[in-house]
């Protein structure tokens, strides 16, 4: 890439989080569930978003559609999203319950959920929860609905979409359900798919099934994927960018390879030499990560994975905590290792 | 089982366990979910040999058929005793299990729900000493201590509930819980599937340096390859109540010989951006184990499936020492495994 490099409209990004700030207030004390999550997601790209329980990945994107639970709340930040006709609106200045918003969730967004039996009514056939979509959206008769329906439950490739479209979420294996969930939240074309944790719950053959789904659609339509989970080897066959978050706050940003392959943070480096990956010589130790993510209401100050860092430089990391900088042009970290 | 080989610690023959599908008001029974089929496997003292498959394979049932948490329909469970004696576990009336229970004992998958929130540490893990007729409180708080430290927990912890402790202290205590009566046998029913994976690496080290400590034998029933890879000494690949592969770990994963095992690995994604390769997705579904397909279960997803698939049940065979197959094809198909690093 040269310096001359002048970015062309489309690699503006889709959507921009900027150090956006979600608490949860409690009476035994407040939980920074996110903490200063700054990223962008650019269309037609897969941005992977990994980290282990706690790290707030999934609030991240329940912040972003708005849906973040009571106590709850957004205190600071900025969530743009560049919507289609090219104007841009700020996400966190929406009412939660109001017109926009709701625009925005399904016809602009759409968000894929880790359990797709509890995701789905269980009264309800897929059909009328397809349908219900499609028609909050777009003004289309109940029939064209169906039919629309029908046609996004073949393009996840459900076979007998007439059929299945009339059965209830318990009647579907888990894979079909994840691909009907997936069907649901494309039903609208949106241009950015938020999945979280798409394929936890599903076995390995069934989680290629569904991820090779998720290629093919995102090469047909160009919608721009966030991937949301804790599994590096989902990240490592999917994404193109990666953020890397530990207890709220992003660690490390970059490019999948560099991410992988030139990891800065220390925490990144753990986790990656911690996994036992299927090429590894089996039976011999593992170097692990010491002691374990601290409770919510026991968060370290300064920089959170402090404790566990082997890194550690007393009176700097323990004090203040570390900004997320450039190391280079795609790679960004927030570790006073990096910091000038 | 073969009396003179005393290593073998376990040996399980054409284990079956069916379950009853009822239905209608006098409850008839309609069909048979064959949760095992004729599944037949030894481990010998001191090894690892991991079970694996997806969901509803049968692997769990598998693993409490051998512990008798469930009657096994049919088959036979031999396990060798501590005095040398052989006994087969499935036929023992229930009453003559308690001494031989001492002796086997289970990790389970979820350290949340499977502690007693109720019970501190000290009566958690002292309740197998108790059960087991150790009547002296001092003795087995003793022992308790040494257990905790064992698993690389504190003491003073003992008095302390469960809810203080997280996901990967949790899996220490029910390892703690596990190792009170001195098991030989210890089946871990997805012992890390729960935890998070920098908390997956300690529990696994803690097992393998258990192991060596104590002389342990386990059963690890697991769905993730690559834990599976790391652990054990062998590993049997079960599809529909039925092992169709079993060899020692290198060579199952780098030599696979049964295309379900192929598939099963391809499937694994690499935590390696450079290797996204070529995957071999299967199509379709498993097979319904209350209704499956006739000859091998696997052939309507199999891309090497003939004739004689369709139509007749493979055998197991022992195609080259300690590596067994079920598959028609076995010997002349040439399969991809994982990539040596």
């Amino acid at each position: 890439m040269s310096s001359s490099f002048i970015p062309h409209p489309s690699s503006f990004p889709l959507l921009s989080v900027r150090n956006l700030k979600t608490y949860f207030f409690q009476d035994e004390g407040t939980v920074k569930a996110v903490d200063g999550a700054t990223f962008d997601v650019f269309p037609g790209k897969t941005l992977g978003i990994v980290g282990e329980s706690g790290c707030g990945k999934s609030v991240t994107a329940q912040s972003i559609l708005r849906i973040v639970d009571a106590p709850g709340k957004i205190v600071e930040g900025e969530i743009v999203l560049r919507r289609a006709d090219g104007s841009e609106v700020d996400v966190t200045r929406l009412h939660p319950d109001g017109e926009e918003i709701r625009a925005i969730r399904g016809a602009d967004i759409g968000l894929v959920f880790q359990e797709p039996m509890t995701s789905f009514s269980p009264v309800h056939t897929i059909g009328n929860q397809l349908v219900e979509a499609v028609r909050l959206h777009c003004a289309v008769g109940e029939k064209e609905a169906r039919q629309r329906g029908v046609e996004a439950l073949r393009s996840v490739g459900i076979p007998k979409p007439e059929r299945r479209i009339d059965e209830y979420a318990f009647e579907l294996s888990g894979g079909l359900r994840q691909r009907a969930m997936i069907a649901v939240a494309l039903s609208c074309n949106p241009r950015l798919l938020i999945a979280d944790e798409p394929t936890t719950a599903l076995d390995v053959t069934t989680q290629a099934q569904i991820l090779d789904l998720l290629r093919d659609l995102q090469k047909q339509r160009g919608m721009a994927i966030m991937l949301i989970t804790h599994n590096l080897g989902v990240i490592a066959e999917m994404a193109d960018d990666v953020v890397v978050m530990y207890l709220g706050r992003v660690v490390e940003e970059g490019s999948v390879d560099d991410i992988f392959h030139n990891p800065k943070h220390p925490y990144t480096k753990a986790l990656l030499s911690s996994i036992p990956s299927i090429e590894s010589t089996p039976r011999i130790k593992l170097p692990t990560i010491t002691g374990s993510i601290p409770h919510p209401y026991n968060r370290p100050s300064g920089c959170p994975f402090y404790p566990r860092c082997e890194s550690y430089m007393r009176g700097t990391c323990d004090a203040t905590e570390p900004a997320l900088i450039a190391v280079n042009e795609r790679q960004k970290v927030s570790c006073f290792l990096y910091q000038k | 089982m073969n009396q003179t080989n005393a290593q073998i610690l376990l040996d399980v023959k054409n284990l079956r366990k069916f379950f009853p599908i009822r239905r209608g008001v006098l409850q008839k029974v309609v069909a048979q979910v064959r949760a095992v089929d004729d599944v037949t496997f030894y481990i010998n003292q001191g090894e690892t040999l991991s079970l694996v498959g997806e969901s509803g394979c049968g692997k769990t049932t598998t693993a409490r058929c051998i512990l008798r948490a469930y009657d096994p329909t049919a088959g036979q469970v031999f396990f060798r005793a501590e005095d040398g004696k052989v006994m087969d576990v499935a036929a023992l009336p229930s009453n003559q299990l308690q001494p031989l229970r001492r002796q086997m004992q289970m990790i389970f998958q979820d350290p949340f729900s499977s502690l007693n929130p109720r019970m501190t540490l000290l009566d958690i893990v002292g309740e197998p000493l108790l059960v087991h007729g150790e009547k002296d409180a001092h003795k087995r708080t003793e022992r308790v201590a040494e257990l905790l430290r064992l698993v690389g927990l504190r003491p003073e912890y003992m008095r302390r509930y469960p809810h203080a402790f997280s996901g990967g202290q949790r899996q220490r205590i029910g390892i703690a819980r596990a190792l009170a009566l001195n098991p030989r046998l210890v089946v871990a029913d997805e012992p890390v599937s729960a935890l998070d994976v920098s908390v997956q690496a300690q529990i696994l080290n803690l097992m393998l340096e258990l192991q060596e400590k104590l002389g342990l034998t386990y059963l690890f029933v697991a769905h993730d390859l690559s834990v599976v890879k790391h652990i054990s000494e062998r590993v049997a690949v079960m599809y529909v109540g039925r092992i169709v592969e079993m060899a020692p770990t290198k060579e199952l994963f780098y030599q696979p010989r049964h295309p379900y095992t192929e598939a099963l690995m391809s499937a694994v994604p690499k935590p390696d951006p450079r290797l996204r390769s070529e995957r071999i997705v299967l199509q379709g579904e498993v097979a319904d184990p209350a209704n499956p397909p006739p000859g091998c279960y696997f052939h309507p997803r199999c891309q090497y499936a003939i004739d004689i698939c369709r139509e007749k049940t493979p055998v197991q065979e022992e195609i080259t020492p300690r590596h067994f197959v079920s598959c028609h094809r076995a010997k002349e198909l040439t399969l991809r495994g994982v990539v040596k690093k």
